[in-house]
Order: C-alpha cells, then sequence, then structure tokens
C-alpha cells in the first residue's frame, strides 16, 4: 500500500472541513465541518504511526480525540448560550465586536 | 499518475481495494455534510465519515484507536451534535440561509490548499510503499491479551505521556464543567 494513500484522503477531508467552516453560517454546521478537520489530523498521526511501525502516532490520535470531544462539549454548551441570547445561531450576526 | 500506481500497487490487494471503497463513500459523505440543505441530514452523514475513518484506522493496524473513534465519536459526539441541532432548532427539514453570502470563496481555497498539501504529500512520500504493517518481524505472542499495539498504547500512555495524560484529564473535566455552567439555565 502505498505510503500516501492514507495522508492524501486525509488531505481531501481537511479540504472539505476547511470549506465547511468557510461556507457555512450554521454554528452547528461549523462544529461539524470542524470535527472533519480534526478527524482528518487524526487520519494522518494514524497513518505516521503506520509508516514509522511505533505507536506514537496512535497515542497522539488518541489524545486528539479526547480533545476533541471536549471541544464539541463547551462549543455546543456555547451556541445553545447564544441561541438563547439571540434566538438565532446565524454566525455571520455575530459582530458586535465589529469596528 | 497517482491513480494509475494506487490501482497497479499490488503490495495487498485486498488493503487497497477497501481503502479505495471506504474512501469513495467517506468522501462522498463528507462532501454531503458540508453541502446538504438540512442540518440533521448533515450530522448523519457526518456518522457515515466518522464510521469511515474507524475503518481506515483498522486498515491502518489501529484498533484501539479505532473502537475508542467509534465509542467517542459515533456514541458520544454525534449525540451532542443531535441533541445541539434540536435544542437551537425549531424545524427538522431543509431549510435556506445555511450558507454564508460568500460561500463561493470557499471553493478556491479549499482547491489551492488541497493542491499544496497533495504536493507536499506527493513529494516526501514518493513512491514509498507501507510495509506489511511491519508486524510480521515480531510474531505475536498469545499471553492472554494478544494486541500488541494496545499493550504498547498503555504503556506509553502511563509512562512516557503520563503528564500529557493528566493535563488532558483537567481539561476534560473543565470542559465538562465548563459545559454544563454555561448551558444552565439560571
Amino acid at each position: 500500500m502505498l505510503a500516501a494513500n492514507f495522508l492524501l484522503l486525509a488531505a481531501v477531508l481537511f479540504c472539505i472541513g476547511v470549506f465547511g467552516v468557510i461556507a457555512r453560517r450554521n454554528a452547528v454546521m461549523v462544529l461539524m465541518s470542524i470535527e472533519l478537520i480534526l478527524n482528518a489530523v487524526n487520519l494522518n498521526l494514524v497513518a505516521f504511526a503506520l509508516m514509522n511501525n511505533d505507536v506514537d502516532g496512535q497515542v497522539f490520535a488518541l489524545f486528539v480525540i479526547a480533545i476533541a470531544a471536549a471541544e464539541v462539549g463547551v462549543g455546543l454548551g456555547m451556541v445553545l448560550l447564544v441561541y438563547r441570547n439571540r434566538r438565532s445561531i446565524s454566525l455571520d450576526e455575530l459582530s458586535e465586536l465589529k469596528g | 499518475m497517482t491513480g494509475l500506481i494506487l490501482a497497479a500497487d499490488g503490495v495487498n490487494v485486498a488493503q487497497n481495494v477497501g481503502f479505495g471503497l471506504i474512501a469513495v463513500v467517506m468522501i462522498f459523505a463528507a462532501l454531503s455534510v458540508v453541502t446538504t440543505k438540512n442540518v440533521v441530514h448533515a450530522a448523519l452523514w457526518l456518522v457515515l465519515v466518522l464510521g469511515g475513518v474507524a475503518a481506515q484506522y483498522i486498515l491502518a493496524a489501529a484498533e484501539f484507536v479505532a473502537v475508542s473513534q467509534v465509542m467517542v465519536y459515533i456514541g458520544a459526539v454525534m449525540v451532542l451534535f443531535l441533541f445541539g441541532i434540536m435544542l437551537t432548532r425549531a424545524r427538522i427539514g431543509a431549510e435556506a440561509g445555511l450558507n454564508n453570502t460568500g460561500w463561493q470563496l470557499g471553493i478556491p481555497v479549499a482547491v489551492v490548499l488541497f493542491g499544496l498539501l497533495a504536493f507536499v504529500v506527493l513529494d516526501f512520500t514518493e513512491d514509498n510503499t507501507i510495509n506489511e504493517l511491519g508486524l510480521a518481524e515480531t510474531p505475536l505472542v498469545l499471553t492472554g491479551a494478544n494486541n500488541e499495539a494496545t499493550i504498547e498504547i498503555a504503556d506509553r500512555v502511563l509512562f512516557e505521556y503520563l503528564a500529557p495524560f493528566f493535563g488532558m484529564t483537567f481539561v476534560l473535566l473543565a470542559a465538562a464543567i465548563g459545559a454544563i455552567v454555561l448551558a444552565r439555565k439560571d
């Protein structure tokens, strides 16, 4: 199996996630796109573990999975708070800090 | 060029075919996540992507990470997402206005980024192939638990990476308390 296979798939996933972050207006959809990006990174880490024949990459991937779970929890808590205050989770309406 | 190499690489045909099939499904599902007009459908497509990633982990001989992926992402994170959707949405069906006004800008950004990444990846891996998991050199010793990689992960997490592990537990605790504080009505 070519070493580039996993890395190219991860690159595709990463770019789709970046597109989602840029294109989406709904905050929950943006969080889902961030999950795509994090999974692409994890796929890279596991692929590097396989290429180097060492489990360090898998350990890092486990750390990233745990941090991603925490990130989703806090992110959705924030989205919920925004929705409660404004009755909307459109990110382009959150422009109070704009000069 | 790359496609031909991928197809002609005869190291392990079954592994390559499995990889290709899962990869196609994953890419289609990921595109659906970022293009569908229905938030709930996007979450369900995301389940397919996450399951595909878990399958790729198994192909990459990372069983423990694959099981963790299934439990944490498909089990916990997706439930969180569905709750988030239900708590912030009155409607379940398709809706307009999920995209920014300048969403087309994302297409060139993604394409250029992929070009860059693909160039770098192909540049430094060249025609290297992954040797058959490298596991063949060390025959498995059946000592009750016969998964060497998982034993090795446990050793690393509880010895070399103990300090980061403790840090991560604190982050998780802080995140859990923070999420409760944020979402609580008072």
